[in-house]
């Protein structure tokens, strides 16, 4: 756990304006990306991915709690919105917000249980819960077992926004990204997000200065959890699908994968480190199941040789915050 | 930064230019066999496929008379997820005009949707699911070979008149396992039989053991496997294990290909029974194509008949844009077109496209030979009965596809 503490920076106001910097980089960037004749659906799945890892680096980059199972709220979110849009005909935002409330819930019932133990048994925890409701969805009716929710209508969003338009939809979801991703931001520059650290490097003397560290945990897990659902939810316009492979544990395995190469505790970090990895699934897939051992070489690679990962090494090479 | 944007618009007219290149009839043609090229099935259809698709190409004249044909293929290792990425990326970026095999059902009527989405043309003749041409039916779709309709009413009517009245079903966990066990059901109730219970296990099982125990115990006199590949010779395999057809009950493969009972050996395999629609052996015209087929893959096997539905549709097709002069790339058109010519090929015969879609074409109930009655390798089948095509598949009254509506 040494990496996480190198990584935090004494949060001030240059590594704010930093920060402030790179998000603008960021932010421009992602806005022309699809003016260049990118893949745009392979942008969008990147940037799901990216809020997804994000979600999942507040809990492990700033409470230091390993989640094992974030796929399942993943995939929740995408089978509630997926039904939702096909099954109920429900509109994008309706379907958008059921997807996200269900993995809120879930995320409630398990960090009720999961938060009570640290550490590896925590992980486990997760793990299990995930295992537990990877097999509901394998055998419930409604996410139709092996072949996934089909064709899902993308519809329109708030009745006039026609998602089936790739440029559209290409900003619909960066919006909802930069609005995910606003969300950690603030939440990690806030009180909460310094009590949070605090947990993180030293628990019993977060008690004794009177904390309820329990509370402090259970809403960083149900944040996470939350986001992590929207990241599902707006998967689902993207892909059109809702399949067994986004709740399978190895795409638990994935997030944290994507989280230590960007850089486990940085806030840009997870972005870079999802689309690295979406970019190798993407131009590797002709290796076939091949990906999964180079993937397995990169994470030993990235484990032994640049331990805070793609961007906590170029932050800490020019001891700025990112 | 600068020379990267210079790139980047500069790919972005090269792909407006192209694009509008494509809009006129010209005399190219892609075609991606998209397929499971490692796992189950991957012997059923896998590069088996892609080597069909080329030799069809090969085969159809095109190429003398300035077409240029490109085959390509992709790997959806059985994940709905991954397949319509891949036939999204290759409609949107790679420009393929046919995609063609596709077996697993979850995979097939996800890449259903988005071929008709893209208006391009689906090839299907790896995947089993009647639904391809009735519920789910589309414009663009043409399903070749085989279908659950198919092999229900031949093994599954076959088996019920020979005095298999009651059955057990081990099925598949996905689209084809059900739309198979909905099928033979119904064929086994309109033939007095009964269906006294059944078990689903996940795609791709290594374990059947707790399954085939069950199925055991439930005492019925046919244990129908609704399942394919891999998961029908390891479920076959391991009721021979544990004494299955030797204590008196009769297992029924649903679906088996040539692979699989090359795979399985004559020793387990003598004596199923099960309904295909091309066996290499039928005549001059299906060995000459065997021959030529198994001296170029690598492992020297002999086409299935999903090979020869991939070879045989494309066959039609190639005829289809010689006819129309040009690619218009308009697939719902070309579709439409290919329906219209009645088919002939050199496997599969005489036939015709019907209007929802479905190549029908004659099926054959085959038994698998005796280890002392097969001359040589490969030599696996007796024909059984010949079931005429326009017995074979779906009665069109039956269908409930919106194409017949109009």
């Amino acid at each position: 756990m040494t990496s996480i503490t190198e990584n935090a920076m004494p949060v001030g106001r240059r590594a704010i304006r930093d920060e402030m910097i790179a998000f603008g980089i960021m932010t421009a960037v992602l806005m022309a990306l699809p003016f260049t004749g990118v893949y745009p659906f392979f942008v969008m799945q990147g940037l799901c991915f990216a809020l997804l890892a994000c979600a999942f680096n507040l809990l492990i980059g700033y409470g230091g709690l390993l989640s094992f199972g974030h796929a399942m709220f993943l995939g929740t979110a995408g089978y509630v919105t997926g039904h939702a849009l096909k099954v109920w005909g429900l509109p994008p935002e309706l379907g958008i917000i059921a997807g996200t409330a269900a993995a809120a819930a879930l995320g409630v019932l398990t960090g009720l249980i999961a938060i009570r133990r640290q550490g590896i048994y925590f992980a486990m925890i997760t793990l299990a819960l995930a295992q537990l409701m990877y097999f509901v969805y394998l055998q419930a009716p409604f996410t139709h077992g092996e072949d996934g929710i089909q064709g899902i209508p993308q519809g329109h969003l708030f009745g006039f926004i026609n998602l089936s338009n790739p440029t559209t939809l290409y900003f619909v979801v960066l919006a909802g990204f930069l609005f995910g991703f606003l969300i950690i931001y603030r939440a990690i520059n806030s009180p909460f997000g310094e009590v949070l650290k605090a947990i993180r490097e030293n628990e019993p003397r977060a008690i004794s200065l009177g904390y309820r560290t329990d509370h402090y945990k259970l809403l960083a897990f149900v944040l996470s959890a939350t986001l992590a659902g929207f990241a599902g939810s707006l998967k689902v316009f993207v892909a059109q699908n809702a399949s067994l492979t986004d709740v399978h544990w190895t795409m638990s395995g994935e997030i944290v994968l994507m989280t230590l190469v960007g850089g486990l505790g940085t806030v840009f970090g997870p972005v870079v480190g999802a689309f690295v990895i979406i970019a190798m699934q993407q131009y590797l897939a002709g290796f076939g199941q091949w990906v999964t051992v180079i993937q397995g070489a990169i994470f030993v690679i990235c484990v032994l040789t640049f331990r805070r990962g793609v961007v906590g090494e170029i932050a800490h090479y020019f001891k700025r915050s990112l | 930064m600068r020379a990267k944007l210079m790139a980047g618009l500069l790919s972005t007219v090269a792909a407006l230019t192209l694009a509008g290149a494509a809009m006129a009839d010209d005399k190219v043609v892609k075609i991606g066999a998209l397929s499971d090229q490692s796992s189950l099935y991957a012997d059923v259809g896998g590069p088996g496929s892609t080597l069909a698709a080329q030799m069809a190409a090969e085969d159809s004249g095109l190429i003398a008379k300035g077409w240029k044909i490109e085959v390509i293929s992709g790997d959806h290792q059985n994940k709905p997820d991954i397949g319509s990425n891949i036939a999204r990326q290759w409609l949107d970026i790679d420009k393929v005009d046919v995609i063609v095999d596709v077996p697993n059902s979850g995979v097939a009527l996800a890449v259903n949707n988005i071929v008709k989405e893209k208006n391009a043309v689906y090839l299907n003749s790896g995947a089993a699911s009647s639904d391809l041409t009735n519920a789910q039916c589309s414009p663009n779709t043409v399903h070749w070979t085989y279908d659950t309709y198919m092999l229900a009413h031949g093994t599954g009517g076959a088996l019920v008149k020979a005095g298999g009245d009651t059955w057990y079903f081990l099925t598949a966990d996905y689209a084809f396992g059900a739309a198979l066990e909905r099928d033979t059901t119904a064929v086994i109730n309109a033939s007095g039989g009964r269906v006294v219970g059944g078990v689903k296990h996940p795609l791709n099982t290594s374990d059947f053991s707790s399954f085939l125990l069950q199925a055991q115990a439930s005492k019925a006199k046919i244990i129908g496997l609704a399942n394919a590949g891999g998961d029908t010779t390891n479920s076959i395999k391991q009721a021979s294990e544990f004494g299955i057809v030797a204590g008196g009950q009769k297992l029924a493969a649903l679906l088996l290909f040539i692979s699989d009972v090359h795979a399985l050996g004559l020793n387990v395999a003598q004596g199923l029974n099960f309904t295909e629609t091309f066996y290499w052996d039928t005549n001059d015209q299906t060995r000459a194509f065997a021959k030529r087929f198994s001296e170029r893959m690598k492992n020297k096997q002999m086409p299935t008949m999903v090979h020869a539905g991939v070879y045989a549709a494309l066959v039609h097709y190639f005829k289809t844009l010689d006819q129309m002069g040009g690619n218009s790339r308009d697939g719902a058109k070309i579709v439409e077109k290919m329906k219209s010519m009645p088919t002939d090929d050199p496997l599969f015969g005489k036939g015709e496209i019907q209007p929802n879609g479905r190549a029908i074409h004659p099926a054959y109930l085959f038994e698998v030979k005796k280890p002392s009655e097969s001359k040589g390798p490969w030599d696996y089948y007796k024909l059984v009965a010949t079931i005429p095509a326009d017995q074979a598949f779906t009665p069109l009254a039956d269908s409930k596809c919106a194409l017949l509506k109009k």
